[in-house]
């Protein structure tokens, strides 16, 4: 099961600069042209299903404005055999 | 037989603490701000913030003392290694940084970096070289590249005229004070990571007592190159790193088997 993983993008930090949008490698990041920030700014945001959590988009951030998550498979303890 | 699995949110990245909720303001898809966020993480990383002071230069950065959650002074335009120097030798248990761009450090600072760097200072001084002067507008700074359209060379900087780049990575490493001198760009997230591993190296440095560290790190400035973010990384990676390359130029022994 490949990870599932979205994005949440913070509105006051976003200046629109896009560099998130070249270095994800899943294509699933746009600038939301609906909508502005306080600085006066479009913001990314996510457009599809199929991020996977990488955070490469949160690495390349210059404004730290992106927060990863990612859901991960918890495995339930196998119980110990019996000897 | 496949145990059952209940998925679990994890949060894989966030803000670092170090940071203050305050809007940076930096031009869009400046890499000051990347920059920032490394130092802030590798200060939580470290557990440090409650013991770090920063000096905050003059040029594009001179608000840093804004945007970190830690104790911060702000320094005349070129002196903060000198500032540096005063605060570590009178509180030497608490960790020093400067932050310093290439107008201030490579420029009108050039005399108090070199006699840090010769005294082995234990400070760390964090430099960004983009290639030209930021707040003021645009003008040709020691490291614009040959050729370079700046606003005060307007037809290309010409070698004959105004010299040749000055690389600082290289001219530090020759001092006997330096413990860490390397050099690292900012221009995409393999570069970025690594560039977080030698700003980890250099306050580890500092740490350990081992003399003068600096990182020199390649940066982007969209808006007196004028061209669009993600054209500025480019840039970094096509035209600035074969005139600064990429490279470790001074590590203490000492610090050679340190894995961060």
């Amino acid at each position: 099961m490949p990870a599932k993983g979205w994005i949440e993008v913070d509105d006051l930090h976003c200046k629109g600069c896009a560099l998130c949008i070249s270095a994800c490698p899943q294509d699933v990041i746009a600038l939301d042209m609906e909508r502005l920030t306080p600085k006066g700014y479009h913001p990314a945001h996510l457009i599809a299903e199929g991020c996977t959590g990488c955070a490469l988009c949160a690495i390349i951030c210059p404004d730290a404005a992106i927060t990863v998550y990612r859901e991960v498979p918890v495995h339930t303890k196998k119980a110990p055999a019996s000897a | 037989m496949v145990a059952p699995t209940t998925p679990e949110t994890k949060v894989v990245f966030k803000r670092p603490e170090s940071f203050t909720d305050v809007t940076t303001h930096y031009c869009p898809g400046c890499t000051h701000g990347v920059a920032h966020r490394l130092v802030a993480e590798v200060i939580d990383e470290m557990g440090l913030r409650e013991k770090t002071i920063g000096v905050a230069p003059v040029g594009c950065s001179v608000f840093a003392y804004k945007y970190f959650n830690m104790d911060f002074v702000e320094a005349a335009h070129g002196r903060a290694p000198a500032m540096a120097t005063g605060i570590k030798r009178v509180l030497p248990q608490k960790t020093i940084f400067t932050y310093q761009g290439d107008g201030d450090l490579a420029s009108i600072g050039m005399a108090e970096i070199m006699h840090a760097a010769a005294r082995g200072e234990n400070i760390s001084v964090i430099f960004i070289n983009n290639a030209i002067f930021g707040m003021t507008g645009g003008q040709m700074a020691p490291t614009t590249l040959p050729g370079m359209k700046t606003t005060s060379s307007p037809f290309g900087r010409d070698v004959e005229l105004t010299g040749f780049p000055i690389r600082m990575s290289e001219m530090l490493a020759t001092m006997d004070g330096a413990g860490y001198i390397v050099r690292r760009s900012l221009h995409d997230a393999k570069h970025i990571r690594q560039s977080k591993k030698a700003i980890r190296m250099a306050i580890e440095t500092q740490e350990r007592g081992l003399g003068f560290s600096m990182v020199e790190l390649l940066s982007s400035c969209p808006t007196n190159w004028k061209v669009a973010p993600d054209e500025a990384l480019k840039f970094i990676a096509e035209s600035m790193i074969p005139v600064f390359p990429l490279g470790d130029y001074k590590v203490r022994p000492e610090l050679a088997g340190l894995r961060v």
